[in-house]
């Protein structure tokens, strides 16, 4: 599984660059992700429940922010 | 997916305007400046980002935003005049306050690329990416001498009336006026 870098990427470039790249997987596979904005933090929580997609995880490790998401439709 | 007359009774639809709401956002872009015109594209591409169908409607100084850069716009002396006033399209805009004569302007774009904040450009084209739905205003057109052949980036669609933005309003869940 690779990991989408959203580091260095300020509001909204971490939801727009996400959106696009889970048009790429299938459904039912998950995407990784790395950010440094700690707005990641409310921002893909929220993106998930807009779009229906699942969040597996998300968590701050030192300073980055990472996440996996599942394409659910 | 059912059409709204087979889920809804009639009289539910009537009282909605006959048009159920959709995951939609539409936005009135007045502004021309710098802060503003940016709100307006981070949460237009936010918004398409998520799911949502967005239209944005720029009129008078937000038509700054959807106009080709390097052009002069304006056919009568008046118009040439705004047009020579008001020249520049999304790279010249300033910010709403501080510009102090285009010094705010270059501290407000350093600092926000330093900060790896998207230029206006770069939100623009992805609006465009995104199917943002981008439409003129024809009367503040008219009024200040806009040629739509040749002085909008081709992404913009034709021009429209307000009868047009109500309609897309109308069946939006977010409408925000900046």
């Amino acid at each position: 599984m690779t990991t989408l870098d959203l580091k260095g990427l300020l509001c909204p470039m971490p939801i727009v660059k996400m959106a696009k790249a889970i048009k790429e997987i299938e459904i039912g596979q998950t995407l990784e992700a790395v950010a440094s904005d700690p707005g990641v933090m409310a921002d893909v929580p929220a993106w998930c429940r807009s779009t229906g997609n699942e969040l597996v995880s998300l968590d701050k490790v030192e300073k980055e922010f990472r996440f996996v998401v599942r394409r659910a439709k | 997916m059912a059409k709204p007359e087979e889920i809804f009774p009639e009289s539910v639809l009537k009282a909605i305007g006959g048009k159920p709401v959709k995951n939609k956002l539409s936005v009135v872009v007045l502004s021309g400046d710098l802060d503003k015109v940016m709100a307006a594209f981070i949460i237009g591409t936010g918004a398409a980002a998520s799911g949502m169908e967005v239209t944005m409607f720029f009129t008078f100084w937000g038509m700054k935003a959807i106009q080709k850069d390097g052009i002069m716009t304006g056919k009568s002396l008046f118009g040439r005049m705004l047009g020579l006033m008001n020249r520049g399209g999304l790279k010249a805009i300033g910010p709403s306050r501080l510009n102090m004569g285009g010094m705010g302007r270059w501290m407000f774009k350093l600092m926000m690329k330093q900060k790896g904040v998207a230029s206006l450009s770069e939100l623009y084209d992805t609006a465009v990416e995104l199917g943002i739905k981008m439409m003129p205003c024809q009367m503040s057109m008219d009024v200040m001498e806009y040629d739509p052949a040749k002085d909008f980036k081709p992404n913009v669609t034709e021009p429209v009336g307000v009868a047009k933005f109500l309609e897309e309003a109308s069946e939006s869940r977010v409408t925000l006026f900046i």
